[in-house]
C-alpha cells in the first residue's frame, strides 16, 4: 500500500494548495458585501471630510435608524411580506396539485400538463407583459374598479403565481416518482375519496420537497422586480426590490445611507439561507438536475 | 404485462366517484387555466400583435402591419444589431469563462478541503441577493469615490465613469454577472459532483493519471447530464440578461440587450408594436434551449 500513502501524500499537499487558492478567491468574493456593510456603519461625513479608506472616528447604526425613518423601509418591507407570502403558499399549493394529479392518477392528458407547465416557466417574461398588462386594466374596468388587479398586490401575486407554479409542478412531481405507489393504492383501497388522498396521504409525505421549495420561491419572489415595477403604479405600494431602484435615484449622494437600506433589503433571503441554508441548496438541485 | 395495467386503469378509472371526478378536475382545472390565462394566452397575444400597429387603448385601433415591425428593427435599428452583439458576447463569456470557473470551484471545493462549507457559503451568498442589491453594492465599488477607484489612486476630482466608458464597461458588467453566475453553477455542480464515487478518482490516480485527466475521463463523462443542464441554464440566463444593466443604467441607449429593447418599447413608443416584434425575437433565440431542456428532463416520459 506504498502507492496508496504517497497518493494520500501528494493529495494532502494539493489540497493544501488548493485550500489558499480557494480561501483567496472567496475572500475577493465577499469583499463587496463585507465592503458594503463597513460603510453602512459609517457617517457620511466622516468619509466625505477623511476620504473612504481613512480609519473609522465612529462606528453605529445610525444609518440604519435613518434609512428606515427616511426612506420608509418598513412600508416596503411589508409590501414584500404582502405580496411574497401568498405568491409562495398559492404556488406550492397548485404545483402540488398538479404534480398528485400527474403522478398519482394515469390520464391521457398527464405529459402535455407537466410540458405546459415545465415549458412556461422557460417563456421571457417580456413575452407576456402587454396583453397581462391590459388584460388586468380591462378586467378591472369591467368589475367597475380599474385597480382590481393593475395596481393592486391580487394581480402581482397572480403573475408571480402563473410563472413559479411551472417550477414547481415539475419539481414535485419528480419528487413525487420516488414515493412508492403503494401508498396510494392502499388510500384508495381503505376508501379515501380524492381530496382525502391528496390532503391526509400525498401532502404529508411531500413535506420535505416543500420546504425546499418554499425557501427558493419566497428568494426568487422576493428578489423579483420587473412585475413590481410595471404593474404597480403607486410606489407606496412596491414591495423593496423594485423600490430600492427609485432610492438609489434619490440618495445617490448619501451612499452609506443607501448603502444600509440595501443591507436591510438583502437582510430576509441572507437570513433565510443561513438558517435553511440545506432546504435551499437541496430545492435548486431537486429541480434542475434530476435527468 | 399491458392487460394487467390496462385493467389496473380501467378499474381505477371506474372507481372514481363523481365527487372524485369533480375534485380531480377542479385540482388540474384551476392551476391550468391561470396558467393558460397569464401565460400562454399572453405569449400567443404578442405573437399576433408584433404584426400590428396598436397604442394599446382601443381594441378596433389595431391596424395589421405585415412584418412591417420585424422590417424596421432589422434595417432602421442600429441598436438591435448592438444588443445581439451585447447578448452574443455576453452569451460567449458566460458559456467560455464563468461556467467553467463555476464547474472548477465546484470540483476544488469537492475535494473537501478544510472549511469547504463556509466557502460554498460565500460563493452562493451574490445568488441570494437580488439584482436591485447587487446594483447598489457595485455601484460603491466603482462610482467616483468609491473603492476600486480609490485604489487606483483617483480622487473624486479625477474620477472616470467606469459604467459611461465603452471600452471597459462591457467587462465590468459581464464581472458583476459572473460574481452571481459562478456561484449558482458551482453549486448545481457540486451536487452533481456528490454522486460521483471517489473510489474511481483514486483509482485512476494511483495508476498516474493527472488531475485534467481525471477530470476529463472521469468527470466529465459522469456528469454528462448535469453539463448538459447547466450549458442550457446558461444560454436561456444569457439570453434574458435584463435586470443589472437595467438597474445600471435605466435605458438601453449605453448597453444594450434585447431584453431592454423589448422593455423601452412598451413603455415608451406606443403607437407600433416593436417592443412585441422585440419579444418574439427573443423566444425564437430561446426556443433552441428551452427544447433541448424539455427534451433531457422528459426523456423517459417522452420515450
Amino acid at each position: 500500500m506504498a502507492t496508496n500513502k504517497r497518493y494520500r501524500d501528494k493529495q494532502k499537499r494539493k489540497d493544501a494548495f488548493i485550500s489558499i487558492f480557494i480561501g483567496f478567491f472567496a475572500f475577493i468574493w465577499i469583499f463587496p458585501i463585507l465592503w458594503t456593510v463597513w460603510t453602512s456603519l459609517r457617517p457620511y461625513n466622516e468619509i466625505i471630510s477623511y476620504g473612504i479608506f481613512s480609519r473609522p472616528r465612529s462606528l453605529n447604526f445610525d444609518n440604519y435608524v435613518n434609512a428606515v425613518k427616511e426612506m420608509q423601509i418598513a412600508g416596503y418591507l411589508l409590501n414584500s411580506a404582502i405580496v411574497t407570502i401568498p405568491s409562495v403558499i398559492l404556488t406550492l399549493f397548485f404545483g402540488s396539485l398538479i404534480a398528485f394529479v400527474v403522478t398519482r392518477y394515469k390520464f391521457k392528458f398527464n405529459l402535455t400538463i407537466l410540458l405546459l407547465f415545465t415549458a412556461g416557466n422557460m417563456l421571457p417574461i417580456v413575452l407576456t407583459y402587454i396583453p397581462v398588462f391590459w388584460m388586468f386594466i380591462w378586467v378591472g374596468e369591467l368589475f367597475g374598479n380599474r385597480n382590481m388587479f393593475y395596481n393592486n398586490y391580487a394581480g402581482l401575486i397572480l403573475v408571480h403565481v402563473a410563472f413559479q407554479v411551472g417550477f414547481a409542478a415539475f419539481v414535485l412531481s419528480s419528487y413525487m416518482k420516488t414515493i412508492p405507489k403503494e401508498i396510494s393504492e392502499s388510500a384508495t383501497i381503505d376508501g379515501a375519496n380524492v381530496f382525502r388522498h391528496y390532503w391526509n396521504v400525498i401532502l404529508p409525505l411531500l413535506r420535505p420537497a416543500l420546504a425546499a421549495l418554499s425557501v427558493l420561491m419566497t428568494t426568487w419572489i422576493y428578489n423579483e422586480f420587473f412585475w413590481a415595477l410595471v404593474l404597480m403604479s403607486d410606489d407606496s405600494k412596491r414591495p423593496i426590490t423594485s423600490a430600492l431602484r427609485r432610492l438609489q435615484g434619490q440618495y445617490v449622494t448619501d451612499f452609506n445611507l443607501l448603502a444600509a437600506g440595501a443591507i436591510i433589503a438583502a437582510l430576509p433571503t441572507v437570513i433565510l439561507f443561513f438558517v435553511l441554508r440545506k432546504q435551499f441548496i437541496a430545492g435548486l438541485t431537486l429541480g434542475s438536475t434530476k435527468g | 404485462m399491458k392487460t394487467a395495467t390496462t385493467s389496473k386503469k380501467t378499474r381505477s378509472r371506474r372507481s372514481l366517484s363523481k365527487t372524485d371526478r369533480f375534485t380531480l378536475s377542479a385540482f388540474v382545472g384551476i392551476p391550468t387555466l391561470l396558467q393558460i390565462l397569464l401565460l400562454w394566452v399572453p405569449a400567443v397575444v404578442t405573437i399576433v400583435l408584433s404584426f400590428t400597429y396598436w397604442n394599446g387603448i382601443r381594441l378596433t385601433d389595431i391596424r395589421w402591419a405585415g412584418i412591417q415591425n420585424y422590417k424596421t428593427i432589422f434595417l432602421n435599428e442600429p441598436l438591435f444589431y448592438e444588443a445581439l452583439k451585447n447578448n452574443g458576447v455576453w452569451l460567449a463569456f458566460f458559456v467560455l469563462v464563468a461556467t467553467p470557473l463555476g464547474i472548477l470551484l465546484a470540483y476544488q471545493v469537492d475535494r473537501g478541503i478544510k472549511g469547504h462549507a463556509f466557502y460554498e457559503s460565500i460563493f452562493y451568498l451574490p445568488v441570494v441577493l437580488s439584482l436591485a442589491v447587487i446594483g447598489i453594492i457595485w455601484n460603491f465599488m466603482l462610482q467616483p469615490g468609491g473603492f476600486v477607484q480609490g485604489l487606483m489612486g483617483l480622487d473624486i476630482g479625477n474620477a472616470i465613469s467606469i459604467w459611461g466608458n465603452p471600452d471597459i464597461n462591457t467587462w465590468v458588467i459581464l464581472g458583476v454577472a459572473s460574481w452571481r453566475h459562478i456561484g449558482y453553477i458551482m453549486l448545481l455542480y457540486l451536487s452533481g459532483l456528490k454522486s460521483v464515487d471517489p473510489a474511481l478518482k483514486e483509482a485512476a490516480a494511483i495508476d498516474g493519471a493527472t488531475e485534467w485527466q481525471i477530470f476529463r475521463k472521469i468527470i466529465l463523462p459522469t456528469m454528462k447530464p448535469v453539463n448538459i443542464i447547466i450549458v442550457v441554464i446558461t444560454l436561456i440566463e444569457s439570453l434574458r440578461a435584463f435586470d443589472l444593466v437595467y438597474i445600471i443604467y435605466g435605458s438601453p441607449t449605453i448597453f444594450p440587450l434585447l431584453n431592454l429593447l423589448v422593455f423601452q418599447n412598451f413603455a415608451g413608443q406606443g403607437l407600433s408594436m416593436k417592443g412585441a416584434a422585440y419579444a418574439v425575437i427573443l423566444l425564437v433565440l430561446c426556443i433552441v434551449p428551452i427544447i433541448t431542456y424539455l427534451r433531457i428532463v422528459f426523456k423517459e416520459d417522452l420515450k
